[in-house]
């Protein structure tokens, strides 16, 4: 079984957490994902930098740009991770925006996570009708979910349409946003996770957006089943590197 | 029939979609489902056509150029969108989008601009309209386009720079579209190119369609025919070029000739031409073709001219270069500012730099005497002074 799968079924709230490949040096990738493990993150998203990340606030888009400018590219992450499955069990998804990956090749790209052992892949910028016509096959083939996104904006008929089409879980994000924007969650936010639970879908919803600590960890995960914690993760790379890692994710759970 | 407009998802041929995080589908969406029922309302097309003649300053002629035809030996046409308000057809689309904004209940207005022609364009609508108007431009463009940044600020506009990637017109591009993702209710995104997802790069050529409607009906008047033997005009994203196409897309008997900036020469590291230079790829939420590395980074182009330096193409040039449609052709910086020179010696026009580009395929391009040849003059040359003093040391 998918290792994500597995994962969700778990009787515990989910920690997720992303990071830019390539941030804050070219070769802290293994390091980073071994040190969340090891001190209970749930979930990895490891992020593909790329030169235009639409969806991404300053922090993000900052590591981006370092990774980038570091040496970073998609061969060169897929050599680092190429023994991964050897030290790490926890799922890994790999996050980043569509054009890199269609320049890399789809079915390539997809061949190489299955053979590394990557569990998942979320393209923002990969639509739901394009990714069902073009892409859906190959991604199954190689036993990927394919996560998708849906905002407080997102029609409860779209949400549905996502619910049937996602295997795995879906990416709730908590506001309307570009990632690190918001600090802490108002009324909106409460109504919206309310109305999403409500909504009784088959898949399991993981928060993003907006959570950096314990308090926002936990109003998120109050009805949804985890939470991602981007922003707020990269800016202790910024300030501290690949130090103390075990005490960022302590103090959030 | 083989078409080349935009079919009902957006896409010329394979190029085209909405390539859009899901933070940006509720906006796009309601656009989609609106814009052509929008323009289709007597309401609408009545102001956009009243503004279009009493404002902006429509139909701009369509001029002879006597002199110019005399040295190539071929009967060339100049459709004078110089002559716009604001000084380039970038106006055409803004009086559009704004009708459609307010009609779509919006109350806040973003755009990008690379060189400030379409934020001017969209600061002097905004200030038409009374409604809030926010232009993002990048760090370096703000600095090298100080004129059109006070035109802005006169106009009411505030412009906010874009400080990150290349800190240019598709970073400013990104942060309008950041802006967007959050203020996705009260907000409504002008972009000033036939570039984006979908419905924008079809509602703007729509929008810039007047061009060719206008040619028909003028070469009409003084050929006695609708149809030139070519239509000639410059792309960067490529609206005016769009405009200027738009009507003859389906009419073969028609040649479509887009003129690329080289910039330094296409292999010299340094150009904006984007049909030789560019690979398929996603930039901006639209499937097209663009400059990239081989890792699918999106790079910086360069051209002398502001308007041209985008690193993709809207997805309709994308269709026309890879069908042949479209005859590509693609101008050194150099031979842009001298056409540019002849056209003042020759006609007393001062052209924009964009335009000069599609001025100056006569040197290797040759047309028989009498074909009709119409160029799209999207611009006057005001605004690139400094350049041309530069340029020539005048």
């Amino acid at each position: 079984m998918n290792r994500i799968k597995q994962k969700l079924q778990e009787d515990k709230k989910i920690l997720s957490i992303y990071f830019t490949a390539g941030y804050p040096h070219l070769d802290d990738t293994i390091k980073i994902i071994q040190d969340l493990e090891k001190n209970g993150v749930d979930l990895i998203e490891i992020g593909l930098p790329f030169s235009d990340p639409l969806a991404d606030g300053p922090t993000i888009q900052a590591s981006s740009t370092a990774a980038l400018k570091n040496g970073m590219n998609t061969a060169l992450l897929f050599e680092q991770l190429k023994d991964i499955r050897k030290t790490v069990s926890i799922p890994l998804i790999l996050m980043g925006y569509f054009n890199p990956v269609l320049q890399y090749g789809v079915e390539e790209f997809c061949a190489k996570c299955e053979e590394i052992g990557i569990d998942g892949i979320i393209l923002p910028d990969l639509p739901l009708d394009v990714y069902q016509e073009e892409y859906e096959v190959i991604f199954k083939k190689h036993g990927l979910i394919n996560v998708f996104l849906i905002t407080p904006q997102t029609s409860d008929e779209r949400i549905k349409d996502i619910d049937s089409a996602s295997d795995g879980f879906i990416y709730m994000v908590s506001s309307a946003s570009t990632t690190g924007a918001k600090q802490g969650f108002g009324k909106e936010q409460s109504d919206y996770f309310d109305r999403i639970a409500d909504m009784n879908l088959n898949n399991p919803q993981i928060v993003g957006f907006g959570i950096s600590n314990a308090e926002t960890f936990g109003q998120a995960t109050q009805k949804a089943k985890g939470a991602i914690i981007g922003s707020a993760f990269i800016k202790h790379l910024t300030e501290n590197g690949v130090n103390g890692i075990g005490d960022f994710v302590k103090q959030i759970r | 029939m083989k078409s080349y407009h935009a079919d009902e998802r957006g896409y010329y041929g394979e190029f085209g979609g909405a390539f859009i995080p899901e933070m940006l589908y509720p906006n796009c969406e309601e656009l989609r489902q609106n814009y052509l029922r929008i323009m289709q309302e007597p309401s609408f097309k009545d102001e956009f056509h009243q503004l279009l003649k009493d404002y902006v300053g429509r139909p701009t002629p369509l001029y002879f150029a006597k002199r110019l035809s005399e040295k190539y030996n071929t009967k060339i046409y100049l459709k004078r969108e110089d002559l716009c308000h604001t000084g380039a057809h970038k106006v055409n689309n803004t009086i559009g989008q704004i009708l459609m904004a307010k009609k779509l209940g919006k109350n806040r207005i973003i755009a990008e601009t690379g060189a400030g022609q379409h934020g001017v364009a969209t600061a002097t609508v905004c200030a038409l309209m009374g409604i809030e108007c926010v232009v993002y431009m990048g760090e370096i463009d703000i600095a090298r386009q100080a004129p059109n940044v006070a035109r802005m600020k006169m106009l009411g506009a505030e412009v906010r720079p874009a400080t990150s990637g290349s800190k240019t017109l598709k970073d400013a591009t990104n942060e309008a579209i950041r802006d967007w993702i959050n203020n996705p209710v009260d907000t409504h995104y002008i972009i000033g190119s036939v570039v984006g997802p979908h419905p924008y790069p079809d509602m703007v050529a729509r929008f810039q369609s007047v061009i060719s409607e206008e040619i028909k009906n003028q070469l009409q008047e003084k050929e006695g025919r609708e149809n030139p033997d070519y239509v000639v005009a410059c792309v960067g994203g490529g609206s005016n070029a769009a405009g200027a196409f738009y009507h003859y897309l389906d009419t073969p008997e028609v040649g479509i000739i887009a003129v690329e900036a080289a910039g330094k020469g296409i292999h010299s590291g340094e150009s904006a031409a984007t049909s030789a230079l560019g690979k398929i790829g996603i930039i901006h939420g639209s499937k097209t073709l663009l400059m990239q590395t081989q890792d699918g980074q999106i790079t910086e182009p360069y051209s002398i001219s502001a308007g041209l330096d985008y690193p993709g193409v809207g997805p309709m040039h994308a269709h026309l270069y890879a069908s042949g449609r479209g005859e590509f052709i693609s101008i050194t910086d150099d031979d842009a500012m001298n056409a540019g020179m002849e056209l003042c010696k020759l006609e007393g026009i001062i052209p924009a730099i964009e335009s000069s580009h599609a001025l100056a395929i006569f040197e290797d391009r040759k047309f028989n005497p009498d074909d009709v040849v119409v160029i799209n003059l999207s611009g006057r040359g005001d605004k690139d002074l400094q350049n041309y003093i530069d340029y020539f040391k005048l």
